[in-house]
Order: structure tokens, then C-alpha cells, then sequence
């Protein structure tokens, strides 16, 4: 299953978390040695280190392939999607999470979208459903314009996880189940 | 609204402030109307909330209240950013918290999410289950269709982080629940009302069955891969089932209590019953082996205890999307998710034949059939990966040849898909997990680093995590003199990767002008050799190219081309993992000859910024370890290393190992290191030093170089110092030239040395050195001192010794006396 869903911001400036969700508490310590509040504290510095290190690996990757990035405006998603670098990154044990993990990222402009799994988790699946979860995050959010939404309509993307990723679970979707699940989130952010 | 979201996050909210904020928002959400006010403060305290730097407690009657719009509000909107909020704050301490309406109803998914966010107790998520349990067990609820498929995936994220909170009876259970999803899922589509009715009118609509993805009517039961109009509870099921089977399949087995014998008289007393069944069907002969009867007929398998019943329906499920997958989908997102599932299936396979041996007989002949339909197909490379390890794991069960699997992932993967960023990460994981095993069984592993290479090559800063933990088992005595030489080649095969694919892309006649040289060089039939060999798939023909020279020349364009720059920041980690491991197998004339490819190779590096100076700081350190580890090593060497220290123009363009050749030499030139070292050979050598001394300071530095570092010049003045404390009469010629040097100094400045604070070490160096060697033996014992002081081993020095015997009797016998 998925660990976390992170939307962060993949600039030069520095990497801010725009949106979060740990679908799978880590239990590094054991329970009783830290408060709920620390926990919660040492939760928050670990998504951070994983932005910052895809922030680091998008910047080597954009730079290697020495692409332009082009201006896209919004209602041009699907171009921007198509133009987006993806890739995978390994975090060894201990860096910073007790296990390995693997994450996926797709950067579409200055945002990065980040999918955090077990190492043995089928990525083809996490690389598909990954992708699925931006487009419809460009489409409903309208990221890519200014005033960004994404931060005060957090609970759009927490319907779109419960019913693409729920609870974690990386589903095998056809197209029509796939349908079927967005019909059900269209119907949530028409309200 | 963009603007007050930058502004809540850029300030710290007073906490007055949002005392009156929750107070607000309390009065919003009291009643049972709620409008856009509420939403929207909801959304905003989510906002703050998530936005502090430490993790807040929310006022009680706010907290309650939200809870209560969680577990019973009909808005969804309202349980999903309660549920956000919740999950932002602290939860109340010592309080028990309702997640559901009641006890006999599970929690919606979002008060699920809270619960599991909170990591409950073992028992709380033990009852949990027990809610989900009888949720999927009794009637169907009330509830909308996908209140209960929520079930699965909560039950997979128990399992994950504590899985001892599900019973026997709760994995019984489920099993068995599995089993009828998967197999039995129902295989008409979806009626189009569910109006709970218990019949039908005559004029309703028949759905009519389920589909494949090519568009044909589906001839057997249901799977993932199959559409339909709209879809039967048990269909989700099914989906949901698939999607979490093999985390069931692996954690469930290895957390079971069932002990392998209980297992064994299980089948054995079935495959009795079996045999005793099947006396009035044709004599099927009842062999020696007990399991090949349980798993001949599916439709015995009704006997099996769910858990083994379960692993038969996987087996089948996984038999019927490989089958499945063969078709061409009229969506192309379906065929992607027709390999995710080929993945998945080829995984799950290899799971279940590893818990039921007697499976891999009936496993492998579609496994290989599958290898066949894919293999020459690159764009399902990473479905082959599974293959593999199949193969690795079972192939020797069935006594296959997997030669040509290895030839696939080993050869043409990274030879062709080298810049599929997913690809490599897969391949290489897939290469650590199973290190041992291909150690053992595949020979042409250790051979193929050219091609792994690519991987690196193309993209260092992804995967030269991987390769730190590869290259200890890819350094053999046989192969290692050319890895060497593949390392420091890295950025070359860089550019060469670049240029490839620039070539397959670029017509071959650019009339834009723009030409590259590079570009013009990788396709001239005169350099193809070259380029060729850098290219190659396997080690063995050849440690590296006559014309290196040549090469760097042809790549100088590509110095600044970023990828290329990315690779040889890699490098140099690479090579100290490389000397590392090469001092534990290396004997002593390979370490001779990686010597000499150090000496040689410092000059023929491609001319990256700051590379040839990184890679020498490496070449330095690990020259000394090599050297110290076998000291009789720079008596083999001393021609060629005095070859090296003996030509001036090093001292200024290889600084740093010309520095380190130099000690290396005046520290183990010497008898104690080597009983073959003469006085004729500390005499040449002192003369080839001393001469490059005399060079270095008597004028300035030749044009286009810099002033000679100062420890070129202290390590020459050390070294000479030290050899002539061995061969005394070479004393005064030191003595004299220190102080001359001395005399010349005082005047001011020199040519050689531009730097006043520089001059004067140098100054100092040198007289204590002088007045070190006005006494001989001293000189001897300081600069050339005897084993024994170097390496002290006090506890089995015999004079040190003594102390500590004695201290231990007098202890023991003080004890004896108290006693």
C-alpha cells in the first residue's frame, strides 16, 4: 500500500508542503517513548526531507535533460501533463524513513506530486494511478493558475484519495470502473 | 481568497484570535443547517490548522461536535473535513472516542481514516474487525453500494501496521469471503436500479453479461480486466479483493501459526478421502506423491481449508489474467492496467509457488508461454522483470534453462532502455534483492557491468545509490583492471549515450550547420571502434581503448553538457566503493598492476571541470592504503613510480599524486619494508627526488603553471631526509642543499614561491630536518622507525606485559586472602 499522497511545491526557492496525506502511520518509535505531539512534529520534518529530495531530484532531472520549461496557462492541463517529468527515487533505510521506500514523482511546472510506497509495491500500478490523481487534480484545482485553490480546498483531494487511493490501496481500475469511481468525485466538487 | 490562504500561512494566528475563530465556527456548525459560511470556515481552519508549526488541541465542545458531524452527518462534505480537521489536532487524552453511530455499524471511511490516523490500540482495531467482519458477512446494508467497499482496503492497512490485531477467525473469515469475490463474482452486468426489490418486473431490462476489453462477451468469471455498463457489489468486490491479494496472500501465510506439519497431515488425510472419492471415476493412478492429487481437479478443491482453497483461486484468477491480458484493449489506459496486472498476476504466482511447491509444475508452462508472447516486445519490459525472478526461483525446480532471460535483463535491457528512469530502477532493485542468488547461478553477471553501466551513465544522481551497493559484487580479480577503467570512462559513455540517441533522432545530413563535432565523430567510420567498444555489452575483450587521447578530443563539447557533469560528480564515490572492495580480493600482482592504471589513467581523464582533480584526490588516498597494506609493493613498483616522481612537469600538473608517490616512496623504501631493497636502489632514487628538487626551486615554474604547492616541496625535502637516514652518506648532500636553501631564502622573495606565510613552512620544515639529521641514529629511529614503534601491540609485547601479569596475580591473590 501507498504510505503517503504529497503535493509540493518543486521550485528552486525551496519545497513548502501544499498538501498532505500519511495514509499508513510509520511507528519508528515504539509507543509511549514520544507524545502524540512529537510524533505528529517528527511525521511532518519526514514529508519535508522526501519534498526536499524530490525537489532535488526534479531540478538534476530537468537539468540533465535540459528542457525548457514552457509557460502553460490554465485550461491547457493535459498539455502541462504531457509535458510533465516523472521519475522515481530510492530512500534508503534510515533516510529518513526506518524501511526502504520508493518514491514516485510526477513534476508538472513548479508542483510536484509525490506517491510514497513499499519497495515491493507494483509501480506500475502507483506510476498509473499517480497520474490519474494529477490529471484530475489540474482539472478540478486549477493549479496551474494563480491564487492557487489547492490549499483551501484540501477536501476535494481528500474525496478524490478516498475513492482513487482509499485508505492507501492502489486499485486495478478499467476504464469503466475508473469512470464510474469520477462520476462519483464529479458529483462531490459540483456541490 | 489566494490572498488570505498566503496570509494565514505567513503570520502565526494570535491565539485570541482563533479562540474567537473556533467560537465562530462552533455556532456555524451547531444547528442542523449548514451553508457556505460553515464550509468555508471549516476549510479555513483546516487551513491554519495544517499550517502551524506545532500541532494544536482543539477547544472540547469543538472537538465533540466535530466528531459527532464525522461519525453522523449525511453531508459528505462535512465528514470529510471534519475528518481533516480531527486529523491536524491532538486527540483528546485518556477519553474513549466513538468513531461509529453505533456498535453494531462499522465507521464511514472517514472516520476510519481518524481511527487509523490515530494508531488505536490492538484491541481497538481488533474490534474494528470485528465490526468490518460481520459488516460483509450479514445483509447487505443500507447504506450505498460503497459503504462496504471500504471494508478491504481498511482491513489491508490494519494488516500492514499491525497485523496481530486480526484474529484466526477474522483471517478464516476472510479467506473464505476472497474466495467468493474472486471466483464467484457474478458475471452480468449490473442492473441498472437497485431498488433493493426482491424481483423483477417483466419489462425490465435483462443487463446482459460482462465484457472483455477487446469488446467480446466475456466466456468466463469475472476479473479486473472485465467491463460492463455498471457494476454488482461483488464485481467492486472482486476489483477491491484483487487489488489488496497479494499483501494478503504474503503477510498471512508468514503471520500464520499453522505449523508445516499440521499442514502436511492436512493434505495427506484429504488426498486419502481423494483417491477413496475418485474409485468410481477412470482409475486416475494414485502416484507416490501426495500433493500432485490435491491440486489435479479445481473441483475437489472444495475440501481444501480455506487458506490453501484461497491459493488455488489465486492461482486461477492470475491463470485468467494472463490469458486476459493477450487481448488488444480498445482503451489505451486499459492497456496499461492489462500490465500492471500481467505484474501483479506473475508476482502472485511467484508467491503461491513458493508457500505449495507442487504449483510451479502447473505454473510454469504459462509463465514460459507468457515469456514467449513478451520477450521481443521492449515496451513490456517491466512486466519481464517478474518473469525473471520467477524464473530465479523456480526455474531450477523444473529444470529450465533461464540463459535467455538473463540475456534479456543483463544485455539488452540496459544496452536499449538505459533512459527509462522506471525501468532502471526496477531492474536494479531487482538485481540487489537477489544479489546471493545471482552471485550463484548466473555466471554472466559479474561480466556485464559495461551494460549496468548505461544505467548510470544516463542518469547518476537516481541510481548511484544502487550501484553503491551493486559494484562490491561486480569487483573480481579477473574483471577488475577493466572496471577500473569503465569508472573512470563513465563520462565518456555518457556522452556517448547522449550522442547515440542524438544520432537515431538528428537526420544524418544536418543542413541546419549546427553540426556537432561530437555528433560528425560518433557516426565517422574511422572512430566507430572507439565509440564501439565504450557501447559494449560485456566485459572480456578488453581492458580499455589505445587511443584514449584521441577519444577525449572527439568529446570535448560534451564536457559542460549537464548529464555528463552529473555522472562524473558520481564517480569518485564510486571509485573509493571500487578500492575498497578490491583490497580484500586483489593479491598482491593485481594490486601492481591497478597501481600502474593509477599512474597512467591521472593524465588520460576527459577534461570535465574539477574531475581529474577529484579523481586524483581518490587515486592518492587509496595509493597510500595499497602501500601500506603491502609495503614490498613500492620496491616491485620503484621503476615506475620513480618514473613518475622523477619527471618535474607532475609536480605541477599532478599535484596531489606526485605528493603521495613521493612519500610513498620515503616511507617504504627501505629494508624493514622490504628485505630486497638495496643501497643502490635508496641511492637512484635519492638522486631521481633530489634532482626534481633542485629543478622546483631554482626557478620559476614553467609557463601556464602555477608556483609549486608547498608539500610538493616539504614532502621532497621529507623524503630525501628519510632515505638518507637509511644510506648515511647521503646525509651531507641533504644537509647541504637545506642549508643553501636557507641562505637563498633570507634574501626575501624566490621565484618558486610566492607566498610569504608558504615560504616560511617550507623554511621551518627544512630546518628541522636539518637539525634532525645532524644526529644520525636519532634521525634513523625518527624517520624510519622500526616496526614495533609504528605498530604498537602492547598486550603481546613481552616487556609491557609484565605489568599487567603482575598487576592481575597480586589482585587475584589479595582476593584469595579476603576470601
Amino acid at each position: 500500500m501507498v504510505y503517503c499522497f504529497l503535493i509540493h511545491t518543486v521550485c528552486p526557492g525551496g519545497s513548502r508542503l501544499l498538501y498532505w496525506r500519511v495514509f499508513c502511520p510509520d511507528h519508528s518509535s515504539p509507543d509511549g517513548q514520544l507524545s502524540a505531539e512529537q510524533r505528529a512534529h517528527l511525521q511532518k520534518e519526514e514529508l519535508l526531507a522526501v519534498a526536499r529530495q524530490v525537489r532535488s531530484a526534479v531540478s538534476l532531472s530537468r537539468q540533465a535533460s535540459g528542457r525548457v520549461l514552457m509557460e502553460v496557462a490554465v485550461g491547457e492541463e493535459g498539455v502541462a501533463l504531457q509535458e510533465a517529468d516523472g521519475g522515481v527515487l530510492r530512500l534508503r533505510a534510515g533516510e529518513p524513513f526506518r524501511g526502504e521506500r520508493s518514491a514516485l514523482w510526477l513534476a508538472v511546472q513548479s508542483l510536484g506530486f509525490t506517491l510514497l510506497c513499499e519497495p515491493h509495491e507494483n509501480l506500475l500500478l502507483a506510476e498509473g494511478t499517480l497520474r490519474g490523481l494529477v490529471r484530475r487534480c489540474l482539472d478540478d484545482l486549477r493549479l496551474l493558475g494563480p491564487g492557487s485553490e489547492v490549499l483551501l480546498k484540501s477536501d476535494r483531494i481528500d474525496v478524490l484519495l478516498s475513492r482513487l487511493l482509499p485508505h492507501g490501496q492502489l486499485l486495478f481500475l478499467n476504464h469503466r470502473f475508473a469512470q464510474s469511481l469520477e462520476k462519483g468525485v464529479a458529483a462531490y466538487t459540483s456541490k | 481568497m489566494g490572498y488570505l490562504a498566503d496570509r494565514l500561512i505567513g503570520m502565526e494566528i494570535q491565539d485570541a484570535e482563533l479562540q474567537k475563530f473556533y467560537g465562530k465556527i462552533l455556532k456555524l456548525i451547531q444547528g442542523r443547517e449548514f451553508g457556505h459560511d460553515a464550509i468555508d470556515s471549516l476549510q479555513r481552519l483546516h487551513l491554519i490548522l495544517s499550517a502551524s508549526k506545532y500541532t494544536r488541541m482543539l477547544p472540547p465542545e469543538l472537538q465533540e461536535r466535530l466528531l459527532a458531524l464525522l461519525v453522523s452527518s449525511p453531508i459528505e462534505q462535512l465528514q470529510v473535513l471534519s475528518s481533516a480537521v480531527l486529523r491536524e489536532t491532538l486527540p483528546p487524552s485518556g477519553q474513549k472516542v466513538n468513531y461509529s453511530q453505533d456498535s453494531s455499524n462499522p465507521p464511514n471511511t472517514h472516520a476510519a481514516a481518524l481511527m487509523l490516523s490515530q494508531t488505536a490500540s490492538r484491541d481497538d482495531l481488533s474490534s474494528l474487525c470485528t465490526q468490518l467482519m460481520r459488516n460483509l458477512e450479514g445483509r447487505v446494508p443500507e447504506g450505498p453500494v460503497h459503504s462496504l467497499t471500504h471494508t478491504l482496503p481498511i482491513l489491508n492497512t490494519i494488516l500492514t501496521y499491525s497485523p496481530g490485531s486480526l484474529t484466526e477467525d477474522h483471517v478464516t473469515l476472510l479467506n473464505k469471503k476472497l474466495v467468493d469475490w474472486l471466483r464467484y463474482a457474478s458475471t452480468q452486468q449490473g442492473g441498472g436500479v437497485s431498488s433493493g426489490g426482491f424481483f423483477t418486473g417483466p419489462r425490465s431490462r435483462q443487463p446482459g453479461p460482462i465484457g472483455e476489453l477487446d469488446g467480446t462477451v466475456s466466456g468466463d468469471f469475472f476479473t479486473v480486466l472485465c467491463v460492463g455498463q455498471t457494476f454488482t457489489e461483488d464485481q467492486w468486490m472482486n476489483v477491491y479483493s484483487f487489488s489488496m491479494l497479494r499483501h494478503w496472500l504474503l503477510t498471512s501465510s508468514s503471520g500464520s501459526s499453522i505449523n508445516a506439519t499440521a499442514d502436511v497431515a492436512n493434505r495427506l488425510q484429504l488426498s486419502l478421502s481423494l483417491s477413496l472419492s475418485h474409485s468410481t471415476d477412470d482409475r486416475s493412478e494414485v502416484d507416490g506423491s501426495v500433493v500432485s492429487m490435491v491440486s489435479a481437479t479445481s473441483s475437489s478443491s472444495r475440501l481444501l481449508p480455506p487458506k490453501e482453497r484461497l491459493r488455488e483461486k489465486a492461482f486461477q484468477y492470475c491463470q485468467r489474467i494472463i490469458e486476459q491480458s493477450d487481448r488488444k484493449a480498445q482503451k489505451r489506459a486499459d492497456t496499461e492496467l492489462q500490465k500492471a496486472c500481467l505484474v501483479e498476476a506473475v508476482c502472485i504466482l511467484n508467491c503461491v509457488c513458493v508457500e505449495d511447491m507442487s504449483l510451479v509444475y502447473r505454473a510454469f508452462p504459462c509463465v514460459k508461454a507468457l515469456y514467449g508472447r513478451l520477450s521481443s516486445d521492449l515496451s513490456y519490459a517491466r512486466v519481464l522483470l517478474p518473469i525473471a525472478q520467477f524464473y530465479l526461483n523456480h526455474g531450477d525446480t523444473v529444470a529450465v534453462d533461464c540463459e535467455c532471460v538473463w540475456k534479456l535483463v543483463l544485455g539488452r535491457f540496459p544496452a536499449e532502455l538505459y533512459n527509462d528512469s522506471f525501468l532502471a530502477h526496477e531492474l536494479l532493485r531487482f538485481l540487489r534483492q537477489n544479489l546471493e542468488n545471482l552471485s550463484l547461478r548466473v555466471p554472466q553477471y559479474t561480466n556485464a557491468f559495461p551494460n549496468l553501466f548505461k544505467f548510470l551513465a544516463w542518469d547518476s544522481p537516481a541510481v548511484v545509490d544502487d550501484f553503491i551497493d551493486l559494484l562490491p559484487s561486480l569487483v573480481t580479480p579477473g574483471t577488475a583492471v577493466e572496471l577500473l577503467h569503465t569508472l573512470l570512462d563513465l563520462p565518456c559513455l555518457s556522452s556517448t549515450l547522449i550522442l547515440q540517441l542524438r544520432s537515431a533522432f538528428l537526420p544524418i545530413t544536418d543542413s541546419s550547420g549546427r553540426g556537432l563535432l561530437s555528433l560528425e565523430a560518433f557516426r565517422s567510420p574511422n572512430y566507430r571502434g572507439l565509440f564501439l567498444f565504450l557501447l559494449r555489452e560485456e566485459a572480456g575483450s578488453g581492458d580499455t581503448i589505445a587511443r584514449l587521447n584521441k577519444l577525449h578530443e572527439l568529446l570535448a563539447e560534451a564536457v559542460s553538457w549537464p548529464r555528463v557533469v552529473q555522472c562524473a560528480q558520481t564517480v569518485p564515490i564510486l571509485l573509493h566503493v571500487y578500492f575498497n572492495t578490491v583490497v580484500k580480493v586483489a593479491d598482491e600482482k593485481l594490486l601492481e598492476q591497478l597501481i600502474l592504471v593509477l599512474l597512467e589513467r591521472s593524465s588520460l581523464l576527459l577534461n570535465i571541470h574539477k574531475y581529474a582533480k577529484e579523481i586524483h584526490r581518490v587515486f592518492s588516498c587509496h595509493l597510500l592504503r595499497f602501500c601500506k597494506l603491502r609495503p614490498s609493493l613500492v620496491v616491485d613498483q620503484s621503476h615506475e613510480l620513480l618514473e613518475f616522481a622523477g619527471t618535474t612537469a607532475n609536480a605541477y600538473s599532478r599535484e596531489d599524486i606526485f605528493t603521495h608517490v613521493v612519500w610513498v616512496l620515503g616511507e617504504h623504501l627501505s629494508v624493514s619494508s622490504d628485505s630486497r631493497c638495496s643501497v643502490e636502489l635508496i641511492t637512484s632514487c635519492f638522486e631521481t627526488l633530489e634532482a626534481v628538487l633542485f629543478e622546483v626551486t631554482s626557478s620559476s615554474p614553467p609557463p601556464g603553471e602555477a608556483h609549486a604547492a608547498p608539500r610538493v616541496i616539504t614532502s621532497l625535502m621529507s623524503a630525501l631526509s628519510k632515505l638518507a637516514s637509511r644510506s648515511h652518506d647521503l646525509i651531507p648532500r641533504v644537509s647541504l642543499f637545506l642549508s643553501k636553501l636557507r641562505t637563498v631564502a633570507r634574501g626575501g622573495s624566490v621565484p618558486w614561491c610566492s607566498n610569504e606565510d608558504d615560504l616560511a613552512s617550507i623554511l621551518t620544515r627544512g630546518e628541522e630536518l636539518w637539525s634532525l639529521l645532524k644526529v644520525p641514529s636519532v634521525a634513523q629511529s625518527v624517520l624510519t622507525p622500526p616496526p614495533h614503534v609504528s605498530t604498537p601491540q602492547w598486550h603481546r609485547d613481552a616487556n609491557v606485559a609484565m605489568p599487567f601479569q603482575l598487576r592481575a596475580l597480586t589482585s587475584l591473590t589479595n582476593l584469595a586472602h579476603s576470601n
